[in-house]
């Protein structure tokens, strides 16, 4: 299992240094550029020349891109253009208050789609099955601004809770983590963290939306094919009562296919999240992500991009031993 | 026994993983505790920023969404009076101008003190245009933007800044009378004493906090503690606190405070919310008691709610840009009469824009020094614009209409809504329009104002102060890719102008050369459009200005 993990985490360096001269080169081929989007309104041909000099940006790219690399592998991504502040400590500001949200909103979508996806494949042709697949079509179709606007105008006022933001501006938290909610206990402010709460239902919802139908149809699938199989009929002849066959047999081969949707979806989160927080203005990592693109900020988009991918690597690889813990047939290969 | 070993290293994993994210995160953790602010009765009043600021030291800032909070808390030594584009006095009782316009004296008001309890006086204003003139460094000088609009030059240029500088020194003639005094005359002031970038701030805070250590590492720009965590002036509020993770920015009243006095409010808090939408819902929610530039088609909808809609007077300028240089049938100026008489901008302007918004005769709005109504007009008559083309051997030309997506601007709320309106006219006496849509920071400024790959465009302007060589100067006053033309005579009636002393001879000589612009016509102008700033129906004070100038030490929650 180490010798496993040491050689998926090689592997990962290469893909990783790829992927950091395709981002690299992308960010640059784009029209526009640092310079015009800093100076905004009044630049002049003189004014971007000079911005441009002091960036370094006038140099030619591979003298650019090795310079970054240099950098990169110390863990130096440079500064924000946009805030003048050190990239990774930018990210880590903004970085707990994604992890809070993706990991709400991951917990809402598996909790009730694994149930829902069960409910609706036991339940299969009736009523029951026809709602949830219906909802989950709407869930996948709705898109999430859309959804996040109609959240705040029809659930916040009546729920009391809070449209936008992580803080209400009257709380005055100590940030230790950043990780509101862990903040708040931490120190003992629990109208902090009552606080923080409030502020992350509708964004979790709204996230979980398009996560949780996916994961409610492919367990829907899954334990509709995990019924018929020969096994089932064998552990059902053999006497065993119906909750053990369900839980022993039906859910745990049934949640194959799910775990490894939970892994995509993890990583299809990230997109979503930039969305989310935009419309709800929950200042995480997609926040930064939308100021960086509309900036044209290199540092910090190269930061951000590259970092979104070691994520990748790295859930991929927990859904890898994840089916060795399910499935012994992986572990044997 | 598999199933054991995995699942310790599976442990082992995570708790690796953890603690590395832990300790990655209080590494780069920082504690903020905000104080609580004064005892007063003011409450605090939270208005919604649509972007960060960028920092709190004002001269190497030009953009709005940093001024809008620098202007709390630093003064400048003249401004504007509230609601107009008129000068009044600041920190400076009164300027006068030499008769050549080469020297200002400037009297100070007396028993003002900076928030850090030192003094205000003529050192403290000499200190501050010295500190700008002799900034070093190539990165610091090249962020110094309307110092190098104003000023053009610094003692040592450096990096590729080549202005001759218009400062020469200052004098601090006693501690009330401050002189200061100019290599040339120039028409920019003195209204341009108004602009947020040149606020006087307090020596000692400058210094103590290294304001000026600016370095340029890599391909990024850094500053010192001093813009983030120290400003320093005079101004009725002062500087609380920046929670960069929430996007909160928190001043507070600043007790010790005679421009004009304390504030009201105990604390005000701008809070940045980037998306025009969840700014909306925001101040439906409650969450925040303002924010600016509301999309004129959500002002019906905002009244409803209880919520004031205060519309600025006019201070921008909507135009359709001409490039002459990819197509010869536009260097006839009568082709290009033909397309200013070919669009219906009353009809545009009453159909989509704002309330308040005018048609614009020419390129600066009304409450500009140096607006004449004596200037060639072309009021919507298609049936003149089709012969001027017939007779232009223009018919049925082909234009390459650029316009902007992605973006809001105060002189364009919807630029989709614009070219539409516009290429529909063009296309109805004759003219065959190529559209080419480009994102606003995705390549369209670029293209259009340094490659010039255009022939037509949608651009605007907001003034920075009242001087019309702020609008036409910046347009016209030398040849630029974005327009293609050369032509020498208004150049030189632009340079004049600038150069024309204060008082009536400078506005006359940039209404002579409004005259000029309108009967070449190099541009056309479309609209002059008002944008507005929206409060919640408790909040009382606000005065919207013209020049987005809103102070609100006057302003209380009923």
């Amino acid at each position: 299992m180490l010798r496993f993990l040491v050689r998926r985490l090689l592997q990962a360096i290469p893909t990783l240094l790829i992927l950091s001269i395709l981002v690299f080169a992308w960010l640059r081929s784009l029209p526009g550029g640092p310079a015009s989007a800093l100076l905004g309104d009044k630049a002049t041909p003189e004014k971007l020349a000079n911005l441009n000099h002091v960036l370094g940006l006038d140099q030619p790219i591979f003298v650019q891109y090795f310079k970054f690399l240099g950098r990169a592998v110390t863990g130096d991504f440079g500064y924000s253009l946009v805030s003048s502040r050190p990239v990774m400590s930018e990210i880590g500001t903004f970085l707990p208050a994604t992890i809070e949200l993706g990991i709400t909103a991951m917990i809402i979508a598996v909790v009730f789609g694994i149930s829902f996806g069960y409910l609706a494949a036991r339940f299969r042709g009736q009523i029951v099955d026809n709602v949830i697949i219906v909802l989950t079509l709407v869930g996948v179709a709705v898109p999430i601004f859309f959804l996040g606007y109609m959240m705040q105008d029809l659930l916040s006022t009546p729920l009391g809770l809070p449209s936008q933001g992580r803080q209400a501006p009257g709380i005055n938290a100590t940030a230790v983590t950043h990780f509101a909610i862990l903040d708040g206990m931490m120190t003992g402010e629990w109208d902090a963290v009552w606080d923080a709460i409030k502020h992350l239902v509708l964004p979790a919802l709204a996230l979980a939306t398009i996560p949780l139908a996916v994961i409610t149809r492919i367990t829907r699938a899954s334990v509709l094919d995990v019924f018929n199989e020969d096994f089932i009929r064998t552990a059902n002849s053999k006497g065993l009562t119906q909750p053990v066959v369900r839980q022993r047999h039906v859910l745990r081969n049934a949640l194959l296919p799910v775990i490894t949707t939970i892994g995509l979806q993890t990583g299809a989160l990230l997109g979503g999240a930039v969305l989310t927080e935009r419309v709800f203005n929950f200042r995480g990592l997609g926040f930064l992500l939308a100021e960086g693109i509309d900036k044209r900020d290199y540092p910090r988009l190269q930061a951000l991009l590259l970092l979104g991918a070691l994520v990748y690597v790295l859930v991929n690889m927990l859904v890898d031993i994840s089916y060795g813990l399910i499935d012994p047939r992986v572990r044997v290969r | 026994m598999q199933q054991l070993r995995l699942t310790r290293t599976r442990r082992a994993a995570l708790i690796g993983l953890a603690g590395a994210l832990a300790v990655s995160l209080s590494a780069c953790a920082e504690s903020k505790r905000d104080e609580a602010g004064g005892g007063g009765s003011g409450g605090t009043m939270v208005f919604g920023n649509t972007g960060n600021p960028k920092m709190f030291d004002p001269i190497f800032n030009d953009e709005g969404e940093t001024f809008r909070i620098t202007r709390q808390m630093l003064d400048t030594l003249i401004q504007n009076k509230p609601g107009t584009a008129d000068l009044a006095p600041s920190l400076a009782t009164k300027w006068t101008p030499s008769n050549d316009g080469k020297t200002w004296t400037f009297d100070l008001k007396q028993g003002v003190k900076f928030s850090d309890g030192t003094a205000f006086d003529a050192k403290a204003v000499c200190f501050n245009f010295d500190r700008w003139y002799n900034m070093k460094g190539a990165t610091a000088q090249s962020q110094m933007i309307y110092y190098g609009d104003v000023f053009e030059g610094f003692a040592h240029n450096e990096g590729t800044t080549k202005g001759e500088p218009v400062y020469k020194s200052c004098e601090a003639k006693d501690d009330h009378t401050a002189v200061l005094n100019l290599n040339r005359a120039k028409g920019a002031f003195p209204a341009a004493f108004t602009l947020p970038s040149f606020a006087i701030q307090s020596p000692t805070a400058l210094q103590k906090y290294n304001a000026d250590k600016i370095t340029g590492s890599g391909t990024s720009i850094t500053y010192p503690e001093y813009g983030y965590k120290h400003p320093t002036g005079t101004g009725p509020f002062k500087f609380d606190s920046w929670d960069q993770g929430n996007g909160q920015i928190t001043l507070v009243r600043n007790e010790t405070s005679t421009m004009p006095q304390p504030a009201k409010l105990d604390k005000l808090v701008f809070k940045v919310i980037p998306d025009e939408n969840a700014r909306k819902q925001a101040l439906k929610a409650g969450d925040i008691n303002g924010y600016d530039f509301p999309a004129p088609a959500d002002y019906g909808l905002l009244r409803n709610d209880g919520e004031q809609v205060l519309i600025r007077p006019s201070f921008n300028v909507l135009y359709l840009g001409i490039n002459q240089k990819n197509n010869p049938l536009l260097k006839n100026d009568n082709v290009r009469k033909a397309l200013a008489y070919g669009i219906n901008r009353e009809q545009f302007v009453r159909s989509k824009l704002a309330e308040g918004s005018e048609v614009a005769t020419e390129f600066v709005p009304k409450a500009i020094n140096g607006y004449t109504d004596d200037v060639a007009k072309y009021p919507y008559d298609p049936a003149k614009a089709k012969q001027l083309l017939k007779d232009a051997g223009a018919e049925g030309m082909t234009l390459k209409f650029y316009y902007p997506t992605e973006v809001t601007r105060p002189y364009m709320p919807n630029p989709a809504d614009t070219y539409t309106a516009i290429s529909e006219d063009l296309k109805a006496i004759g003219i065959n329009v190529q559209p080419v849509a480009e994102s606003w920071n995705g390549g369209y400024k670029d293209d259009v104002q340094q490659a010039g790959k255009q022939d037509i465009h949608l651009l605007g302007w907001t003034g920075d102060y009242n001087d019309a060589g702020n609008f036409v100067g910046t347009f016209f006053g030398r040849p630029k890719p974005e327009f293609g033309f050369d032509n020498p005579d208004l150049f030189k009636a632009l340079a004049d102008a600038d150069a024309a002393p204060a008082g009536d001879a400078h506005t006359k000589a940039y209404q002579e050369a409004n005259k000029k612009i309108m009967d070449y016509l190099p541009a056309i102008p479309i609209a002059y459009p008002t944008p507005a700033i929206v409060v919640g129906p408790k909040i009382k004070g606000v005065v919207a200005s013209p020049l987005t100038d809103e102070r609100f030490d006057n302003v209380t929650i009923g």
